[in-house]
């Protein structure tokens, strides 16, 4: 099974059981949603920081595909290929 | 209760939660930042069921609003995995804010109420860690119409009546105050007499910008609303509100607290014009009535005289102390005040903190941190 690197930033690792990095079987359609929709499953409390209850990526989150971030693809329907990475991070917000 | 118990108060601001211990209410322990950098616009404590249950709506700006709670003083706090509050799938809406929790009375234990951002009211019956969303209202008719207030579109006060479970009140920016009489099935609008000064129509039937509202202590029927230019009282459950504003400096401003035992006491915070927006004349001022708002009286002693900052709606309490009700409040300046004696005397508790959004004190019963 090909697996993809999912990374997120230290505030959230307590929402992952600590884990800054997981490797996650890559769904079927390879698509960033189908892979948060997975680790949402196993871990509800990080499926509710980083989507709202409609299931949309939280404003001041982003989420990328290699260097890119899914708000200039396709959002959560983008694919995310074998070696590739997806890196959670936090937006520059707040005051 | 030994009037010496101490006295907890918890305070949210834009930036954490700190919370203050006394054991005379004149001298304080600070402890915090809890939450720090997060924005917390709603707390509670709730001393029912044999522990003493700080709840707070905690906005984290990034990973959304959520519900926390701590049954030691804050030593621990618990956040129930899925979330405590949660709009349904079939809504397509995601919460925003958490503005308001209230447990109900004693006699209701686990039950907990939230006024919620977008405009909504949710009932727990485990003690805040679930929630269930109230359809009546969420399905309103009149929702469509409902506006929003400088501050967001959310319901910031619900009153439970004490003799009625099935009677609530609730009010909501910008739509008034609206009230249930078959436990939360079907709600209607109780605006009756209270003035708006931004429509065509000064009495309409709903759309007031009511700031908030609190019920009288001995008559559940008697409440009191601190709208946005006017303040009123109800004595027949909100079908008809008159004006108490004669004698205060100001008929605007956020804050509205009824005393827990004393038929007809009640404190308000008026602040100068609605575009001002600062204590009269830069006096910040408490003023009581003991005749269900007739008359008042200023309460000064203790406060700055010259302070510019806002006093908003949840950032005032009183506790429920057996000799002599204490009453504190934040400004937007950071500053948090405490009375021991009913407002007659005032201390400072806390400067500069971050703005003061919320603020609810209590007799604690649970184990120091």
């Amino acid at each position: 099974m090909t697996m993809v690197t999912v990374e997120v930033p230290s505030v959230l690792a307590n929402a992952l059981e600590g884990q800054r990095s997981l490797q996650v079987p890559l769904p079927e359609d390879g698509t960033v949603g189908s892979i948060l929709d997975a680790l949402g499953e196993r871990y509800p409390l990080f499926a509710r920081r980083v989507r709202d209850e409609r299931g949309q990526v939280r404003r001041y989150v982003n989420i990328f595909v290699g260097p890119d971030n899914i708000r200039r693809l396709q959002g959560l329907d983008s694919t995310v290929s074998p070696g590739q990475d997806v890196l959670i991070m936090q937006s520059v917000a707040g005051g | 209760m030994d009037n010496d118990q101490r006295t907890i108060m918890a305070i949210g601001t834009k930036k954490g939660l700190w919370l203050a211990e006394s054991t005379d209410r004149e001298a304080w322990t600070l402890n915090g930042p809890h939450f720090l950098n997060l924005e917390v616009p709603s707390v509670a404590i709730d001393t029912r069921e044999g522990r003493t249950r700080i709840l707070a709506g905690v906005n984290d700006w990034h990973w959304g609003p959520t519900v926390v709670y701590s049954d030691d003083a804050g030593a621990t706090w618990s956040e129930p995995e899925q979330g405590a509050i949660k709009f349904p799938a079939d809504t397509d809406t995601a919460l925003a804010r958490i503005w308001h929790l209230r447990p109900d009375t004693a006699e209701r234990p686990g039950v907990v109420w939230a006024g919620c951002e977008p405009i909504s009211v949710f009932r727990s019956t485990d003690s805040g860690e679930s929630f269930e969303l109230n359809r009546g209202l969420w399905g309103h008719p009149h929702r469509s119409q409902w506006g929003a207030g400088f501050g967001g579109a959310a319901v910031h006060s619900i009153v439970p009546n004490a003799a009625d479970e099935n009677t609530i009140h609730a009010a909501m920016s910008t739509g008034g105050v609206y009230r249930t009489t078959d436990g939360g099935t079907s709600w209607e609008p109780r605006n009756k007499g209270i003035r708006v000064g931004f429509d065509p129509d000064p009495y309409p039937e709903f759309g007031q910008c009511v700031h908030h509202i609190t019920a009288d202590a001995q008559d559940p029927n008697r409440l009191y609303a601190q709208n946005h230019g006017g303040v009123y009282r109800t004595d027949d459950s909100g079908d008809e509100w008159i004006s108490i504003a004669e004698g205060l400096p100001a008929d605007f401003g956020f804050v509205f607290l009824s005393h827990p035992r004393t038929g007809g006491t009640v404190w308000t915070i008026p602040l100068q014009g609605e575009g001002e927006r600062i204590p009269v004349g830069g006096r910040l001022s408490v003023y009581r009535s003991t005749d269900a708002g007739n008359s008042w009286s200023e309460q000064h002693d203790g406060l700055p005289d010259a302070d510019y900052n806002v006093v908003l709606r949840d950032a005032a309490a009183v506790d429920e102390h057996p000799g002599s009700v204490g009453v504190y409040f934040g400004t937007r300046g950071g500053e948090v005040f405490a009375s021991n004696d009913e407002g007659a005397h005032f201390a400072t508790v806390a400067t500069r903190l971050p703005d003061v959004l919320s603020v609810r004190a209590a007799q604690f019963a649970g184990a120091a941190q």
